[in-house]
């Protein structure tokens, strides 16, 4: 008989070791997925997975596209990581995305067309408050209710949903073209233009936020006492009031910063990539930065490497539209089978088969 | 000898790492008071989980009533006569007293006749319980009887009781005892787990001793002496602690009159507490597991916030602080859940020293962690508590109870506190820990801090405290010097035996 | 006045059926987690029902096989989760999220080339001469028979978890799966099969919106009913008829915010359409707030993972 023994510590190995088995399963099972479609697996892992980057034909496009994809994600997913290390399911990050879009648009739209320095600079601030306070919803109510903060985190995506339709059918509606719904471009707004930064290497100022976001939780997570309580709190709840570890605050300051990281996720695409206001505006990156939390283990370095990946599927999936009429939606199933692989691989990094020996009597 | 009801032969069974039993051999007689005695992992509770078909034996066989019998799961046992009284009970909070008896049961009536034969044999043993109330609303002691009730109905021939005195005061211990020798001399045998061999000696006709996972004696307890007992069991002379007489001093601790509600719903609140505790002074809180003993520790810890005034510490009010803010004004708590709340499991012993003492050992400057002062500092703990592990780097759940129990203990005495206060320091430790866990309380005590000591252990309370009190129903009596306490004033203390006398009274 | 121009009977009749599905997957999810377990997977049980009920229904012609399909549909999702969460000991959360996040996006992979097509009509019951009493014949004895049998499981349910031995069980491993394991119950059969069930019901929800409710496929339809199916658990405090007022409470939220879209109030749709989330929300918010009974409820062991040690 086989079954499951508990190890007396994690591995460290099959940590490590795992997301990659993973990436390794979901390449093979999506092969299979691909061939049921009709399609010649080899060619639909390669044009997916490594066209982008190496290919010549479409290498010049998609290499800059790279970082444009997997800076949003990465951003959202470090702030969502710190959540999910103390046990805080902020899985509305969407939601925060889309906010943080809307006041940074909401201040470019309002100083329209004034020229000035400081004009880019409102947007990051309001772009990552709008994302903040939208998590603070689900905060305060877990705090001062106790409401679960998963289901209201959650169930305020599609409110915000709505509230971005409202603005680009409403408000924010670009007056000078009648009869199209969504906001001015802003990427012809110079002074609130997030452009990129070198030519032709998709370096943006989400870029940069990206990485400083990812520094600093690398420094908060391993050296500073924050950091320590936040895994404290997320691994024996009781131990971290024993140390003084305020919960409520805790949840305050960790659906913060993820909401605060979203918000601005959602500002520099608006500005930049995005370019506007519109019902479609909002592509899931929130949902998939869950994924890329996960597979990174919530490590910010591994979110880096996390963030690239799922980055390059994005990239890879609209190759995969264009040249092998691959549907959409076969994107969205690699990225769900890649989370299973991974959480189904971890057991094998807290427990051990056992063959048990059957009962001699 | 009376007729041979279960036989076992050889029983072994290993873990990975550890023999939990080997080679264990021995008879229980019809209707016999048989106790299973042995310290903490001495293998006691996975040789009954083997009687009881939780646990498969690797090697070696038992026989009932002459007949082979290798239960392959509870149920099977209990249709074989065989029942058992868990430690941590086997009880569903939610659900009544009737639905748990019928979760136990193999083939249970319909719950409105089993409502009525529980009266039924609640009555015939004085173990007063009312079907209807969900058990979540139940003492401990209540507790203990649905367990009991829930074997009586299905009239075993051989009771297990797992360290059934624990939870009880000692009138209630004398009750349970009048119920176990009503059943012995009906022909129900009991397999009777402890480790405090006075309850045995006054109870059972024989003992097997178990030590290390292997049986080292079969006896009749009635003909050693505790003392003959407990180093059959522990494989060595006990020294009890040594006490340097000291002077009372200035008071360091006071509380005075505090009501607190619990933060668990089925938890006990705290109604108008107040003691004071003396520089050098061991004062020891007895009491019924669920008296307000966890509340008591969370309310002195700071991590269960009280009216600012109601708690003094040297004259200052410290009510409103949290635990941090105690820390620094000199006052630390043990909690009695090691794994959980006194430290992390998954965190290195390293981390596991931070929790407490980042403050008070200045391990981190500006909320920045200095790791190796943190390190070193949990190495001292090491070595000057004989914890016995590879090193700092081990994660706190691969110590053994004892081990970790020093660690937790050492961290907090390491802290030169004022005040300290401790929950179940022994609590499942073996014997060379918990005397050297008793001697740093001493030892602190001797150096003028004031110690609180929250244990169910009276024996350990009347060994290290000077002064004594109990807590029941979440009131705590007035405090009484130690010296010259008996086990029954004690017993008064603790609430004595609630409304079991009635009930043995009218049965009798 | 606006709200004369809504018809009462109409009204009660649609939120009856606008109830249904979501219903159907809360009353599977409050079994699911009774046995202790949280599946966050239910929008993806739910969406992976509406996709296999509409294409066997559409297939089949025959509405009674897309529903049992929805069913397995939904279940063989949930034999997923049961895999991850029981067997391999994953984190019931994250494993959830997964579950909803492919859901999702496989139903949309296997639902491509049946966005458009009507699915083959499911009859209303002919309920004779009830269908005639006047008002409570048009809002309450017209419906299709999900609609009734989905509250004939409410009452199912509710008699399963009070008088049924296994019913008994199955709360007391939810309750604390220790002491269950420890009297020799079998723990983790009983929440695969818990799972397994609440699988199915999700599934059949998910049916409901794509085969009578709406009834059409598009990617991505239920639009969050799974998570507030989930809500919807927790505000019944683990009760099943207090979870049926719950989604009838709901339905009629959204029913007479589509009505008041139709009648032309003058506020944007998109506020309008927002409505069910926030009262969602709030009810989350009285609920949990409510110091009496409420979350005391919940089960004790729900979302801890059960590992038998010995």
């Amino acid at each position: 008989m086989i079954r499951l023994e508990k190890r007396k510590e994690p591995s460290k190995f099959w940590r490590i070791a795992n997301p990659f088995l993973a990436v390794v399963l979901t390449m093979l099972a999506g092969a299979v997925m691909f061939a049921m479609l009709g399609k010649d697996p080899v060619v639909a892992i390669r044009l997916i997975f490594f066209d982008p980057i190496f290919s010549d034909t479409f290498g010049s496009y998609s290499r800059p596209q790279l970082l444009i994809k997997s800076a949003p994600l990465i951003l959202i997913a470090v702030g969502l990581a710190v959540g999910f290390k103390a046990n805080i399911w902020n899985i509305g990050a969407e939601g925060q995305y889309i906010m943080g879009a809307l006041f940074g648009a909401g201040v470019a739209l309002a100083f329209f067309p004034a020229p000035g320095w400081y004009i880019f600079p409102l947007m990051v601030l309001a772009g990552a408050f709008g994302g903040f306070l939208w998590a603070m919803i689900p905060a305060i109510l877990k705090t001062r209710f106790n409401t679960n903060e998963i289901l209201v985190s959650l169930l305020l995506v599609y409110v915000a949903e709505k509230i971005l339709a409202a603005m680009a059918l409403g408000v924010m509606r670009n007056p000078d073209i009648a009869g199209f719904p969504g906001s001015r471009d802003l990427r012809r707004y110079e002074a609130a233009h997030n452009a990129e930064l070198f030519a032709n290497t998709g370096i943006h100022w989400g870029v940069v936020a990206a990485l400083i976001a990812v520094i600093f939780a690398y420094v908060m997570m391993t050296r500073h006492m924050l950091g320590f309580h936040v895994q404290l709190a997320g691994q024996a709840p009781r131990a971290a009031r024993f140390a003084g570890v305020s919960p409520a605050r805790l949840v305050v300051i960790c659906l913060g910063i993820s909401g605060a990281l979203a918000g601005l996720a959602g500002m520099f695409e608006v500005s930049g990539p995005g370019g506007q206001v519109r019902i479609e505006f909002a592509t899931g990156y929130g949902f998939t930065a869950i994924i890329v939390a996960f597979l990174g283990r919530l490590n910010p370095i591994g979110i880096v490497l996390a963030g690239l990946l799922l980055g390059l599927t994005y990239i890879g999936g609209e190759l995969g539209q264009m040249i092998l009429q691959l549907p959409g939606a076969a994107i969205q199933v690699f990225q769900g089978m890649l989370l299973f692989f991974l959480l189904a691989l971890d057991f094998q990094t807290n427990y051990r088969l056992r063959l048990s020996k059957g009962v001699r009597t | 000898m009376r007729a041979p009801l279960l036989r076992l032969d050889g029983l072994t069974k290993a873990y990975p790492g550890v023999v939990a039993n080997d080679d264990v051999s021995f008879e229980i007689g019809e209707g016999q008071m048989h106790a299973l005695l042995g310290e903490n992992g001495a293998g006691k509770s996975t040789l009954v989980k083997m009687i009881y078909g939780l646990v498969k034996p690797d090697k070696g066989r038992m026989h009932l009533h002459g007949k082979p019998f290798a239960p392959a799961k509870p149920s099977e046992a209990r249709r074989n006569g065989v029942a058992m009284v868990f430690q941590h009970f086997s009880l569903f909070d939610a659900l009544d007293v009737a639905e748990n008896v019928a979760l136990g049961m193999e083939n249970p009536p319909p719950l409105r006749d089993l409502a009525q034969r529980i009266r039924d044999v609640s009555e015939e043993y004085g173990l007063p319980l009312d079907p209807a109330r969900l058990v979540g609303e139940l003492s401990a002691g209540e507790r203990q009887r649905v367990e009991i009730v829930r074997c009586l109905l299905q009239d075993p021939k051989l009771l297990i009781m797992d360290e059934p005195t624990s939870v009880l005061t000692p009138q209630e211990v004398d009750i349970l005892f009048l119920t176990l020798r009503k059943l012995s001399a009906e022909g129900t045998a009991i397999l009777y787990i402890s480790h405090k061999l006075e309850e045995i000696r006054a109870l059972c006709d024989e003992a097997t001793i178990l030590r290390g996972g292997r049986k080292v004696a079969t006896c009749d307890p009635r003909e050693k002496s505790a003392r003959e007992l407990a180093e059959l069991m522990v494989g060595q002379v006990l020294t009890p602690p040594e006490r340097p007489a000291k002077p009372k001093g200035d008071v360091v601790l006071q509380v005075d009159n505090l009501s607190l509600a619990s933060n668990n719903p089925f938890g006990t609140s705290l109604k108008n507490v107040s003691f004071t505790l003396r520089k050098g002074e061991v004062l020891g809180i007895a009491g019924v597991a669920g008296n307000g003993q966890d509340e008591l520790l969370l309310m002195l810890s700071g991590e269960l916030p009280a009216p600012s005034v109601r708690v003094q510490l040297k004259g200052k009010p410290v009510g409103h602080l949290g635990p941090n803010g105690r820390r620094l004004l000199g006052l630390v708590a043990a909690p009695e859940e090691r794994l959980g709340h006194a430290a992390a499991p998954d965190m290195s012993l390293t981390a596991n020293a931070l929790l407490s003492a980042s403050r008070r050992k200045g391990l981190a400057k500006h909320g920045f962690i200095d790791w190796r002062k943190t390190e070193s500092f949990a190495r001292d703990i090491i070595a000057r508590f004989d914890v016995r592990t590879p090193g700092p780097h081990v994660l706190a759940r691969a110590l053994s109870g004892g081990n970790l129990q020093k660690f937790v203990i050492g961290r907090e005495i390491e802290l030169d506190p004022d005040v300290i206060i401790v929950n179940q320091p022994t609590w499942g430790v073996d014997a060379a820990a918990a005397a050297t866990i008793r001697q740093a309380l001493l030892d602190l005590a001797g150096k003028g801090a004031g110690v609180l000591v929250i244990s169910q252990d009276l024996d350990e309370l009347l060994e290290i405290s000077d002064s004594f009190a109990a807590l029941n129903e979440g009131r705590l009596t007035d405090t009484r010097p130690a010296k010259g306490l008996s086990v029954e004033d004690i017993g008064l203390m603790m609430g004595g035996a609630g409304d079991m006398h009635v009930a043995h009274e009218a049965s009798a | 006045m606006i709200l004369g121009s809504i018809n009462p009977a109409v009204l009660v009749a649609a939120l009856m059926v606008a109830a249904t599905p979501i219903l159907l997957a809360a009353i599977g999810e409050l079994i699911v987690e009774k046995a202790g377990v949280l599946n966050l997977g239910v929008e993806g049980m739910m969406i992976i029902g509406a996709v296999t009920g509409f294409i066997i229904a559409v297939n089949s012609g025959s509405p009674l096989m897309g529903f049992i399909g929805a069913a397995l549909g939904g279940m063989a999702l949930s034999l997923l989760f049961a895999l991850l969460t029981q067997a391999l000991m994953t984190n019931q959360v994250a494993s959830g999220l997964a579950l909803t996040l492919f859901g999702l996006g496989l139903s949309a992979l296997i639902g491509q080339k049946y966005v458009g097509i009507t699915p083959p009509r499911t009859p209303k019951l002919d309920l004779g001469l009830l269908s005639d009493i006047p008002f409570l014949g048009r809002a309450v004895f017209s419906h299709d028979i999900v609609v009734y049998l989905t509250i004939a499981l409410v009452g199912a349910v509710w008699w399963f978890l009070k008088y049924s031995r296994a019913g008994m069980i199955l709360r007391a491993v939810g309750e604390n799966h220790d002491a269950a394991h420890g009297l020799g119950y079998h723990v983790k059969r009983v929440r695969v099969l818990a799972i397994m069930f609440g699988g199915a019901c999700a599934g059949l929800g998910g049916a409901y919106l794509s085969l009578i409710r709406v009834p059409q496929w598009t990617e991505g339809m239920t639009v969050g009913a799974g998570w507030i199916a989930l809500a919807l658990v927790v505000f019944a405090s683990w009760r099943p008829w207090r979870a049926m007022a719950g989604a009838y409470l709901f339905g009629g939220v959204v029913v007479l915010q589509l009505n008041l879209q139709a009648a032309g109030v003058r506020i944007p749709v998109e506020y309008l359409s927002m409505s069910p989330y926030l009262i969602t929300i709030l009810v989350l918010v009285i609920i949990s707030s409510g110091k009496a009974r409420g979350s005391l409820n919940a089960p004790g062991s729900l979302n801890r993972p059960f590992h038998a040690s010995s």
